[in-house]
């Protein structure tokens, strides 16, 4: 069967599946909508958390950036799990007895202040916003190589899939087509990695082929690896790194950033005990590590794989010819994301690192002028079944498995967002006396409108694309961890040391990225170059969350102790939202 | 919460204490373990490479995971010790 047929019937099957259940859970009241009811049962809402948190990012890109990256890019591997040790223990549970529909509510109560909801809506709208054009545009992309549609016709595609689910059954179809979607994307994730792990390794688990022995070489896969592409001029896939600072602190910005994401944590609002929010953070993350832990396996593997396919005689042969190439570089080659030029015109692909000082000699004595052979990160995975000779069906599988990790998190994403502008803007701010009935309406009216900008946003994406993910988990970071822990913890934070801590928080880390990516990321606006010797102490935009945080929760406290204490009644809602009795489902009132 | 005004404190200062401990643990195998202690554990073989680099890719989210559940279990058991418990 043709290769197009069958991605078309996976991805078709699957869109199919998201929208009959869509249908069977259609949101009936604001709380279905807000929260799917509060009877989720805690390893359902595992799984949801799992897909809504695993976007397009981490199933098409992180295992492309740990095998670009080596040991250098477990960053990515530690900071988007440990911030689950954080929601479970500070702020999950809590947040779940408060029960209430959204976090920027939870802000407005404990501080007392309709500012401080304010604030909150304003940083979660723009951390969603940028964070849902990524998911878009990454699902155009999927679109566009496995369906040979137009990107934007793709993005229209899904969106109108998005809108059906979304916008009918709100928090509760969202709930279960994510736990459907988690396990198309699991399932594509790993069955590919099994095969590659077993024709590497003989190891059926890739978590545990990544320690194996190479079975063609009789060494560990690990030092293979190293070997191979140090003989090529690149750094050492298991070396260590010289800034440790910047490290712990991209680590740190990347666990706290998730943590502080609205839309994983409104997931805990709908399990129906205290006691099942911290079940279902452990579940989720039982969810979220079968891919984690299959990631750094199938980045080093198919780095391998690329390796020896352009050098079948090892590396001190001679290159492929460029007319000997698999068909997958052909197929990728189309679209752009792999290239190829012969700059010593000698047929062959010669594929090194031309920016190691160290190694020009070597290239020069075997008559190369340059690297002619760069591919795009994000093809690792989408590639991988090609790479290793797998059936068709494991190429469709993987064209269902990339949109449904896009479409969850977008999914999600944009609850967040409605839900933010129809309870928190409308309901808490212009129009306290709408029914019921008319916030549902509102809820699904900014749904729509939410999905119809992100996507015109991922058909045009701004130019500044890949800079504000980054964005999205430094103002999360910076500015929602910091408050909702505090709410918790610290009785004697009051309104004004909130607000201020968010709004200093919030501004360093904007100042601190803009002065490096330009001023609202307008090209040429930077104050200084980006390049680690102008950083300060050597910590790069992408990780100065962490120390917006820090920042974030100095001020706070300065200025509470300053000023006077919250009220009574406050502390007793930051008494009761500590102990777990009486939770109840989350409600309105 | 008036009625159970001693026992609340004494709850809360039992979970303040278990997540304590959990961050140590949290913060030993990510940072410590996969980051800063990386040389001093470059002495201990694993498939290739150190104990360092399987912490930095495995190691800290299998611990992750234990952390979760133990303090998922052991707060079970506080909210019922100190009667803080739902229906």
């Amino acid at each position: 069967m043709d290769q197009f047929i069958i991605n078309l019937l996976f991805v078709g099957g699957s869109f199919a599946l998201y929208i009959g259940i869509a249908i069977w859970a259609k949101a009936g009241s604001t709380s279905d909508f807000y929260v799917a009811g509060g009877g989720v049962h805690p390893i359902t809402n595992g799984a949801a958390i799992g897909a809504d948190w695993m976007s397009a990012a981490s199933f098409i890109s992180m295992a492309g950036l740990i095998a670009a990256g080596g040991y250098a890019n477990s960053t990515f591997l530690m900071g988007w799990t440990g911030g689950y040790v954080l929601l479970a223990m500070l702020l999950a549970p809590y947040l779940r007895k408060f029960g209430k529909f959204t976090v920027p509510e939870f802000i407005g109560d404990r501080f007392y202040s309709r500012n401080a909801r304010f604030v909150a809506v304003a940083c979660l709208i723009v951390a969603s916003v940028t964070y849902v054009i990524g998911q878009m545009a990454g699902a155009g992309v999927a679109f566009s190589r496995f369906l040979e549609v137009d990107s934007t016709m793709g993005l229209i595609i899904a969106a109108v899939v998005i809108f059906i689910y979304a916008v009918l059954g709100g928090m509760k179809g969202i709930t279960y087509t994510q736990v459907a979607q988690y396990c198309v994307l699991i399932v594509a994730y790993t069955i590919p990695a099994v095969f590659i792990s077993l024709q590497l390794t003989g190891n059926a688990l890739p978590p545990l082929g990544l320690f194996s022995t190479h079975v063609e070489s009789g060494v560990p896969l690990l030092e293979k690896l190293d070997q191979i592409i140090t003989e090529l001029g690149f750094r050492d896939y298991t070396a260590d790194v010289d800034n440790k600072l910047n490290m712990v602190l991209f680590t740190l910005s990347l666990m706290i950033g998730t943590a502080g994401l609205p839309h994983v944590i409104i997931r805990f609002f709908t399990v129906p005990k205290v006691a099942d929010a911290r079940w279902s953070a452990g579940w989720a993350l039982v969810f979220i590590a079968l891919l984690y832990l299959t990631a750094p396996a199938v980045a080093s593997m198919a780095r391998l794989n690329l390796m020896t396919t352009i050098y079948p005689d090892g590396v001190e042969g001679q290159a492929i010819e460029y007319d000997e190439r698999p068909q997958w570089i052909q197929e990728w080659e189309v679209t752009g994301l792999i290239q190829f030029e012969d700059k010593n015109n000698d047929g062959r692909i010669q594929f090194y690192n031309d920016g190691n000082a160290e190694f020009a000699d070597e290239a020069e004595a075997r008559g190369w002028e340059g690297n002619e052979f760069t591919y795009n990160n994000d093809i690792l995975v989408l590639a991988n079944p090609e790479i290793a000779n797998l059936p068709g069906w494991v190429i469709g599988l993987i064209a269902a498995g990339g949109l449904a990790a896009a479409l969850s998190t977008a999914a999600g994403l944009l609850l967040a967002i409605s839900s933010a502008v129809s309870h928190d803007l409308i309901k808490g701010g212009f129009k306290p006396d709408i029914s019921e009935k008319g916030e549902l309406l509102a809820a699904r009216i900014s749904m729509a409108v939410a999905i119809v900008l992100a996507t015109y946003l991922g058909a045009n994406p701004p130019g500044f694309a890949a800079q504000v993910v980054a964005l999205a988990f430094g103002i999360a970071a910076a500015s929602l961890f910091p408050a909702l822990m505090m709410g918790i913890f610290f009785k004697r934070i009051n309104n004004v040391g909130a607000i201020s801590g968010m709004l200093a928080g919030l501004g360093a880390t904007l100042v601190y990225i803009f002065i490096f990516l330009g001023w609202f990321f307008i090209p040429g606006t930077n104050n200084l170059a980006n390049t680690p010797d102008n950083w300060l102490l050597g910590i790069s935009p992408l990780s100065f969350g962490a120390v917006g945080a820090i920042i974030n929760f100095a001020v706070a406290f300065a200025v509470s102790h300053a000023t006077e204490e919250p009220p009574v009644e406050i502390q007793e809602l930051v008494e009761s939202v500590r102990y777990p009795r009486g939770s109840g489902k989350a409600t309105d009132h | 919460m008036s009625g159970h005004d001693y026992d609340a404190v004494n709850y809360w200062k039992a979970n303040l204490r278990l997540i304590f401990g959990s961050l140590i643990v949290w913060a030993l195998v990510s940072y410590g373990f996969a980051i800063l202690l990386r040389p001093m554990l470059a002495g201990i073989p694993i498939g290739g490479t150190d104990l360092g680099f399987w912490f930095a890719q495995q190691g800290s989210i299998l611990t992750f995971i234990a952390l979760i559940f133990h303090y998922a279990w052991r707060m079970n058991k506080l909210d019922e010790k100190f009667d803080v418990h739902e229906e």
